[in-house]
């Protein structure tokens, strides 16, 4: 857990949850696993808001709880996770993809479960219904089937899973298969179990859920949800109590990684060529575990089966093209066997390696320009190279070379290697070499990207600080606005209401939200690089 | 022979300079004296953002998931500070939780049990004047028999009614205890003289007060 990491837990926490959640889970994050009385010491916050916010995290699975170090008899303490909290930075690419998916349906479904935590089905059902409901034109109701059926889509493609159970000391686990009282402290000590070791975690419950959605009107809106507590109060269950949801952000990750290959095929080679990838991408889909270095072999058989049927090219052609995919420096595909007209596989580890380097090279040619990005290059090829070396290779005069390169290394870019050539190590009989590792500068830039999304929040918040007066104004004039709208007023009321604000208050107020916009949308791009990044170096980890 | 070569050109250093790639007669940069601004010039332009319908939807997106998780029940705020005086809109304006529980219902077996919070709600009325509410009536009615029996008896025995009443008074609810007392202490002066008529001086120099150059005699 790096400074920059924390630092952005606690501001993404700040948004999401408030200033009291932020608190203690920063405290969390940085003090590692303590118990409840340490916590409220600690922070100096009443014991009721810390339980409050220990729930929540634990309801969003940002904390995990077990038994204390000293065995079973010790309080339980609690355990924030610095990966789950950065994954909301994500959350809108999830949503998209979802609905890119699954139409507004899945759309809706995963941002539910989102928002939540996690969610039993019936619960997702009724809510997604409601909502869909609402934005449909009068008269017209969504059916529960339908969103069960996109929800059972959602499963069976992995992205939703099962909670795991929880192996908490004494209470019963909520799992399918029963747990006998003495079992449950053993596992809870060692590690907390995932919701891959459950082996139903992708079963759908057997819940018959028939029904519509309800139409929300603003009239009856307090009796609705008067109506509403009271169903849960009389605790109506529909079969599927103690099952919940939760989004698998692996299964999503594998299909942006997915995404990020076949667009970097096809913009290296062509639209065909990444056709033929996506479809064995496609097929290994369900085949391949999140940390394999490679697909499954595929033949060119099956692989000429499974093109989609709008691309018909001969097979003498998808011959051709999966050689030229072989050939290609890249290595997105390989061939590892002759048997069924060749078998192939995607080479995932080198595909991932080779887009994070694409990615420092054109950081280093957008900061420093395009011929320290030659050195770069130069350097990330060949390893090693004397000053002399380096001139000579990148065609740059000595001068230019030396400033170019002395930049590079005080921004860490680029490290310098002695080989000594004495055993006295003297520095005149020194060989000083320079050298770029793509490891630790992926590390190294992946740092500066939790640093960036860091400030631009920062800077949004302070901008919202500053106009705070003017973004209220303009909020109250907006209630006036709709509300005499709705009453039907007149146009003259409207222009009236409408000229409390002031012209040169509506420019500074445009000119604000264009700049939240940017700082917002910059935030999401500089996530996809995170996303690359973090891929890389955790497909690096597990050799 | 240590300091030899001192102060003609560079110094002498204990590696090779032109190692480094710094020949003869080339200037170093000139030394800096003071920490990097704050906000360097930038030597180029940042590429410009991405822009197209998918960009502008996950914008749209990003922005109402921030609205609209301040409205869910996961957002902690701190309970309000509570102000000097009571206020008559305090009733019908509360934004804040009235009691510290949490919002939402989880699923209590998956937390560990620490973290519920009981409410505890306050005892309206104290249960011992209730649970003698029952007796009273039949207790009255006795005493009133029996005091209406000591009083055609001679009134000297003055004391053994003031307990009488004083009991019959106490069996009563506690809610007219204020009034008990005032009529206890009315009883206790024991006197013919109307209070009104005594003054006990404690009156006395409150005029004084108000001016004080003159003396006081």
């Amino acid at each position: 857990m790096t400074a920059q990491e924390v630092r952005l837990c606690g501001l993404l926490l700040q948004e999401h949850f408030g200033e009291v959640v932020e608190r203690i889970g920063t405290h969390l994050l940085r003090g590692g696993a303590q118990n409840l009385r340490t916590i409220a010491n600690e922070t100096n916050t009443p014991l009721d808001l810390v339980k409050k916010s220990l729930c929540v995290l634990v309801q969003h699975g940002a904390c995990e709880f077990g038994s204390g170090r000293r065995g079973p008899g010790s309080p339980v303490e609690y355990r924030a996770s610095c990966e789950r909290v950065l994954r909301v930075l994500r959350y809108p690419r999830y949503i998209y993809t979802a609905k890119t998916l699954y139409g507004d349906t899945g759309e809706l479904i995963v941002e539910e479960v989102l928002q939540r935590g996690h969610m039993t089905m019936s619960n997702t059902v009724k809510t997604v219904a409601d909502r869909l409901t609402h934005n449909m034109e009068e008269g017209r109701s969504m059916e529960y089937s339908e969103v069960v059926s996109a929800f059972s889509k959602l499963v069976e493609t992995h992205f939703l899973q099962r909670c795991p159970p929880v192996a908490e000391m004494g209470t019963a686990a909520t799992s399918t298969t029963p747990a006998t009282p003495s079992t449950p402290a053993a596992p809870a000590s060692t590690s907390p179990p995932t919701a891959e070791s459950n082996p139903d975690c992708y079963k759908l419950p057997h819940v018959t859920l028939i029904g519509r959605g309800k139409r929300r009107r603003s009239s009856d809106d307090s009796e609705e949800q008067r109506g509403g507590k009271k169903a849960k109060m009389d605790s109506e269950s529909c079969g599927d109590e103690g099952i919940y949801w939760l989004v698998n952000f692996e299964r999503f990750h594998q299909h942006f990684r997915d995404q990020a290959i076949i667009s970097a095929v096809a913009s290296k080679l062509d639209q065909t060529s990444s056709e033929i990838v996506r479809t064995m991408l496609r097929m290994s889909e369900v085949t391949t575990t999140q940390t394999a270095a490679y697909t499954q072999p595929l033949s060119a058989n099956e692989i000429f089966r499974s093109l989609p049927p709008n691309y018909s090219i001969s097979r003498p052609i998808l011959d051709q093209y999966l050689s030229l995919l072989v050939d290609d420096p890249m290595e997105f595909v390989g061939k590892s066997g002759d048997s069924g007209g060749g078998m192939y596989v995607v080479n995932l580890q080198r595909a991932l390696a080779n887009l994070a380097r694409a990615t420092l090279e054109s950081v280093v040619q957008e900061r420093f320009g395009s011929r320290s990005a030659r050195i770069f290059r130069l350097l990330l090829r060949k390893r090693h190279l004397e000053q002399k070396q380096v001139e000579d290779f990148a065609m740059i005069p000595a001068k230019e070379a030396k400033d170019m390169l002395y930049t590079l290394l005080s921004e860490n870019l680029v490290q310098l290697q002695e080989i000594p050539k004495t055993p006295d190590h003297a520095p005149s009989r020194t060989f000083y070499l320079y050298t770029v590792n793509q490891l630790p500068t992926a590390r190294l830039l992946l740092q500066h990207c939790y640093k960036t999304v860091a400030n631009l929040i920062e800077r949004r918040l302070f901008e919202t600080k500053e106009n705070k007066r003017l973004l209220e104004k303009s909020q109250r004039i907006e209630a006036i606005l709709a509300s005499l709208q709705a009453s039907g007023a007149e146009p003259e009321q409207l222009t009236e209401v409408e000229e409390m604000i002031t012209a040169p208050e509506r420019q500074q107020l445009e000119a604000l939200r264009h700049h939240i916009n940017k700082l917002d949308s910059t935030e999401n791009q500089v996530d996809e690089t995170v996303f690359l990044l973090e891929s890389y170096i955790f497909s690096t980890k597990t050799k | 022979m240590a300091g030899r070569g001192r102060g003609r050109g560079r110094g002498q250093m204990t590696f090779n300079l032109e190692d480094l790639g710094i020949g003869r007669g080339d200037s170093l940069p000139p030394t800096t004296f003071k920490p990097s601004p704050l906000f360097p010039p930038m030597p180029v332009q940042p590429v410009p953002l991405q822009t197209g319908e998918e960009v502008e939807y996950m914008l749209a997106l990003k922005q109402e998931l921030r609205a609209a998780n301040k409205t869910l029940p996961f957002y902690i705020r701190r309970a309000a500070p509570k102000r000097d005086v009571d206020r008559y809109s305090d009733k019908y304006q509360s934004g804040e939780p009235k009691d510290s529980a949490i919002e939402w219902s989880p699923d209590w077996s998956r937390l560990p049990k620490e973290l519920c919070i009981k409410v505890r709600k306050p005892l309206a009325k104290r249960h011992p004047p209730q649970v003698k509410q029952p007796k009273k009536p039949p207790v009255g009615k006795e005493e009133i028999l029996t005091k209406l029996e000591t009083l055609e008896k001679n009134e000297e025995t003055v004391n053994s009614e003031e307990e009488e009443d004083g009991e019959k008074k106490k069996a009563n609810e506690e809610e007219e205890q204020p009034e008990e007392e005032d009529y206890e202490e009315d009883f206790e002066e024991d006197t013919d003289y109307i209070m009104s008529y005594f003054d006990n001086g404690e009156e006395f120099g409150g005029d004084s007060d108000d001016n004080m150059d003159e003396a006081t005699y």
